[in-house]
């Protein structure tokens, strides 16, 4: 049987998810037997490829390039599970909706509190434009799976791993649906 | 004082005239959900979330006030009540901010269980993500809104066990939310007497103590408990 492809993706997140992803520990190596990485934060690959397996996506959808990497994934993904409670609900990055949208966002982040020639932060093409909304993955394209957590603990993360990796659906009961 | 028999999924159970289904259900040992229910405050039945089936009736029964009726027949678990309860918890979550990871009452929260309990793996709404507000002006306590789901438990508790009735519910609909006194600050509230008990019945992060932070409400029920007992039956033993 062919390894399985998967990628792990940080979008609007911490990279909690990813520590916690690395908490698996030793059964890093055994994962590493079993799988190939064919992107991550923790790889140097610059283009997604085609043809993923499995894709463990971080993080909420915040910005123009989210929104545009979330698609691209979507499109070359069999099996895409939404990593961690960002991923889920919007969680923290979504903390900032309530304020408004992104210009009064920008302007409560960097002008109200600018005291010395505040500015606006704009690099067209290097600083991705923020969204008026932060999104959860699965309103933005079809989710597969959901491993809800701030962050998810290592063991519930192997569990899923482990059963995609079978190719089963992965089974999460009550203990290990908390959300946070 | 007379009996009556009924079952609950299938199951021969007694109870007193004048229980609740789900007092007879809990007697059992049979588990309905419920978030606005708290033993020992009057029941309201404004969540939903204990709704039953009853053989022979349509229209679903909320258990926390539906009394038991000889023969009656029972049904807490159906396939439509386990959709509708996931639906309602979806539902509260949308309406509010829920951000469990960074709230007080992360660990120690009915509705994150409940949300676990009735298999919620994400949330199929859109999220509203209102801005409700915070009062911090009490001394010792504070509350946010964004958390409230508004069960009135700490209307209820603060009006039928400590007798100060400084909580009470403004507005309509998506508008509503508990206030003090006539809508003042609660720190500036007359009537409260800072007792806590208000926070000891919220079930989520939305009534809290000052200076806590993520994750560390604890909260004693069982005070609560004592003093309810101590008033109906009398009893003060610890
Ligand atoms: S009140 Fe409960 S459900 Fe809401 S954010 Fe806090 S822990 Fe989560
Ligand atoms: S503040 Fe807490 S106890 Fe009061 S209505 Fe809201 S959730 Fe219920
Ligand atoms: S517990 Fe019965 S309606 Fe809320």
């Amino acid at each position: 049987m062919a390894r399985l492809k998967l990628a792990t993706l940080w979008l609007g997140g911490c990279s909690g998810c990813h520590m916690s992803f690395l908490d698996m520990d030793d059964w890093l190596i055994e994962l590493a037997g079993q799988v190939d990485l064919v992107y991550s934060p923790l790889a140097d690959v610059k283009e997604y490829p085609e043809n993923v397996d499995v894709a463990l996506v971080e993080g909420a959808i915040a910005n123009d390039d989210n929104l545009h990497l979330i698609r691209v994934v979507r499109q070359r993904t069999r099996t895409l599970v939404s990593f961690g409670d960002c991923a889920v609900t919007g969680n923290v990055t979504a903390l900032r909706n309530p304020l408004g949208l992104a210009r009064e966002v920008l302007d409560r982040s960097y002008l109200d509190p600018g005291n010395y020639r505040p500015q606006l932060p704009c690099e067209p093409g290097i600083v991705p434009v923020l969204l008026d909304r932060v999104q959860p993955v699965h309103a933005v394209v079809p989710v597969d799976f959901y491993l809800p957590g701030c962050p998810p603990p290592a063991a519930r993360i192997r569990k899923v791993l482990e059963a995609l990796i079978a190719g089963r659906t992965p089974m999460l009961d009550q203990s290990d649906l908390k959300f946070g | 004082m007379p009996v009556k028999t009924l079952t609950i999924n299938g199951q021969l159970v007694s109870a007193r005239e004048g229980e609740t289904i789900l007092e007879a259900a809990r007697d059992a040992g049979i588990r309905i959900p419920t978030l606005c229910y708290l033993p020992g405050l009057s029941a309201h039945g404004g969540c939903r979330l204990c709704l039953v089936e009853i053989s022979g009736s349509s229209r679903l029964q909320p258990a926390c006030v539906t009394k038991v009726v000889e023969g009656m027949e029972v049904q807490t678990h159906t396939e439509r009540l386990n959709a509708y309860r996931r639906m309602i918890v979806e539902l509260l979550f949308a309406e509010g901010n829920h951000v469990c990871g960074v709230c007080v009452a992360n660990g120690n929260c009915e509705l994150q269980d409940l949300a676990a309990e009735v298999g919620m793996d994400h949330d199929r709404f859109e999220y509203l993500h209102p801005n409700r507000g915070l009062d911090a002006s009490h001394d010792r306590f504070g509350i946010d809104h964004n958390r409230c789901v508004l069960c009135t438990r700490c209307v209820r508790v603060c009006d039928e066990v400590e007798g100060a009735h400084t909580w009470d519910v403004a507005g309509r609909g998506a508008n509503s939310r508990v206030i003090t006194d006539l809508n003042q600050p609660w720190g500036e509230s007359a009537t409260c007497t800072s007792c806590g008990k208000c926070f000891l019945a919220c079930p989520t992060g939305a009534i809290f103590r000052q200076g806590s932070t993520v994750a560390e409400t604890v909260r004693d029920r069982s005070k609560l408990e004592f003093l309810v007992r101590a008033r109906e039956e009398r009893q003060w033993h610890v």
